[in-house]
């Protein structure tokens, strides 16, 4: 396109600009590259060698400290808790959520923008700021150290990010194709599930991504609501590590690495999924 | 037609009802609680007398509730000030060259995105081990011969949260980037191209035409750093900790929140009236400042 910045044809300041603006690019790229790396040969280090010379390859390649923070220090645990709290938040998200968003966006009713509206209320309420009477709540469930809290939570969470992005897209389907299943015969439920469901498939796919990538990182509500080790989440696991071995640097940066490097791997396979979905709710 | 109409209504009722229920209970509910408790004396976990605007009033006049609160929310200012000029300006900058498709575009736009998918709580502790005295950070500038610059970073009143606000940088700006790439992406070329051939210049061209026409992803933005400043809460408690230390320099609303719900340091037991009442200001703050910055932007929007 004759808009784009290329460096055939420029003028001289444009080349100038172009220059400099890759230049700021490559330093945030090496910023955000370099710590990574470091991070993963620290983990194949002595505490002594991170500290005298932080920048030169491990002397050998061990994966005992990987083997160590894995197995003994529970990360296994941590790691297949959090699957686990995910999978089942997102699959009950995904079912809720798009009955609500049939429910809101398929039948016209007094009642259905006042519906809608509670849905969104939950994007623009921090949840965070109600942990009290949240506290209280699960409480009163007794639900403290059981895998339900925070699956719950995480539902409600979801939800209104959910509801909002595929009401959008549900409104879109033609109603024809609606009257047509129920000449056929199909009730509204299989109306839903054989016809506008697989529709609105690659709009699932979006809020998949969009609403599991903050549950699997959140830390808030798993650290009140989950304290002991067996039930345990990936960040809070990695918290009260970081509490038990301050001062073993090699370990610590091993259990770094086993926090941040399956999300990346997944990312390096499915980065144009991730960027469409993380960006879903903020883009229309 | 009284029964079709009946049993329409059952069926909406079968769709919206299991998701309604969640949303009332565990978002709603907690909401109109918070006001509710935020009115009554407490003892540890025990509601008390109905005490009126009691709470509050202790929150912001008596030592040493509004000593912290103020100098929480004086971090949260800064926290959000630093966060729309710094990383939103950035972001746009990023987004802008991505969608005039700079050389490598691709490239960057795939490594801008890494960082945000990471945990808070991943990244806090990672930086707070590269920035400790003994740490990577100062080994590099002592590595380059600026050995002169080093310092401890997170243990300085003056230079604690603005290590934390970039940090937060590092692993955010890539979200606005490619949310104002995909705004100006929406822009119809011809306008650009009709604009550029007539010889309108590169300034003009983003300020004057671009600009203008991604006003709504703006607002959005703008929403999004008013809830996220409120929210602070990850980043403090993995790199200063839960007392925001060096000496509160580090303290924001939500571990002061935090502190006071559950008790920790220096707040002792918790104290569940003056914590209901602080829940009660972030909510109120987090609507009202993202009402008028939508309101005000809006009223910018233009269309073609």
């Amino acid at each position: 396109m004759i808009t784009d910045f290329g460096y055939r044809g420029a003028s001289n300041g444009k080349k100038v600009f172009i220059t400099v603006a890759l230049v700021v690019m490559a330093l945030y790229v090496l910023l955000i590259a370099y710590p990574l790396w470091n991070m993963i040969i620290s983990s194949f280090k002595t505490n002594r060698a991170i500290l005298t010379t932080p920048f030169s390859l491990p002397e050998k390649i061990s994966f005992s400290n990987f083997k160590t923070v894995w197995i003994d220090r529970g990360f296994s645990h941590y790691f297949f808790n959090s699957v686990l709290y995910t999978v089942i938040s997102m699959a009950v998200v995904l079912l809720f959520g798009s009955m609500a968003s049939y429910g809101i966006s398929r039948y016209t009713y007094k009642m259905n923008t006042l519906i809608y509206m509670l849905f969104l209320s939950g994007i623009m309420l921090p949840l965070k700021a109600a942990i009290i009477p949240l506290f209280l709540l699960i409480k009163t469930l007794g639900l403290i150290n059981n895998p339900f809290s925070v699956i719950l939570i995480f539902i409600a969470m979801a939800l209104p990010s959910t509801v909002f992005i595929l009401a959008g897209f549900m409104k879109g389907i033609p109603l024809e194709l609606e009257y047509a299943a129920k000449i056929d015969g199909c009730n509204d439920f299989q109306i839903y599930q054989k016809i506008v469901m697989p529709m609105v498939a690659p709009a699932i796919a979006l809020v998949t991504i969009y609403n599991s990538v903050p549950i699997w990182n959140d830390f808030f509500f798993p650290l009140v609501f989950l304290q002991s080790d067996k039930v345990k989440t990936l960040p809070v696991g990695l918290s009260s590590f970081f509490g038990q071995f301050s001062t073993n640097w090699s370990l610590l940066f091993t259990g770094l690495s086993i926090a941040i490097l399956p999300m990346l791997i997944l990312y390096l396979f499915m980065s144009k999924y991730f960027i469409k979905g993380m960006t879903a709710g903020a883009v229309k | 037609m009284q029964r079709t109409d009946r049993s329409r209504l059952l069926w909406i009722a079968f769709f919206v009802t299991p998701g309604l229920l969640v949303v009332g209970v565990f978002i709603l509910l907690p909401l109109f609680m918070s006001l509710f408790n935020s009115l009554f004396s407490w003892k540890q976990l025990i509601r008390l007398d109905f005490v009126g605007l009691d709470n509050f009033k202790k929150l912001f006049t008596t030592y040493p509730y509004h000593e912290r609160f103020f100098n929480a929310m004086k971090n949260n200012l800064t926290w959000f000030l630093s966060t729309i000029l710094i990383q939103n300006s950035l972001g746009l900058l990023f987004g802008y060259l991505l969608s005039r498709k700079i050389p490598g575009a691709e490239f960057f736009k795939r490594m801008f995105f890494i960082p945000v998918l990471f945990s808070i709580v991943a990244v806090g502790f990672l930086w707070g081990m590269y920035l400790k005295p003994t740490g990577l950070v100062n080994s590099f500038l002592k590595l380059i011969g600026l050995a002169s610059l080093q310092q401890p970073w997170l243990g300085m009143e003056s230079l604690a949260t603005p290590a934390l606000i970039a940090v937060n940088i590092w692993r955010w700006v890539g979200f606005p980037s490619l949310v104002f790439l995909a705004a100006i992406d929406n822009v119809p070329q011809e306008c650009l191209e009709a604009a550029y051939l007539e010889g309108v210049g590169e300034w003009k061209l983003f300020w004057k035409i671009i600009f203008p026409l991604i006003i709504p992803s703006i607002t959005i933005i703008t929403v999004l750093t008013i809830i996220g400043s409120l929210n602070v809460f990850e980043q403090v408690y993995t790199m200063t900790g839960l007392d925001g230390s060096p000496n509160y320099a580090t303290d924001t609303i939500g571990t002061l929140f935090y502190r006071t719900a559950f008790g920790s340091v220096d707040a002792g037991s918790p104290e569940i009236g003056i914590g209901s009442a602080i829940g009660l200001v972030i909510y109120l703050l987090t609507f009202c400042t993202s009402l008028i910055s939508i309101v005000f932007t809006q009223s910018k929007e233009v269309q073609i």
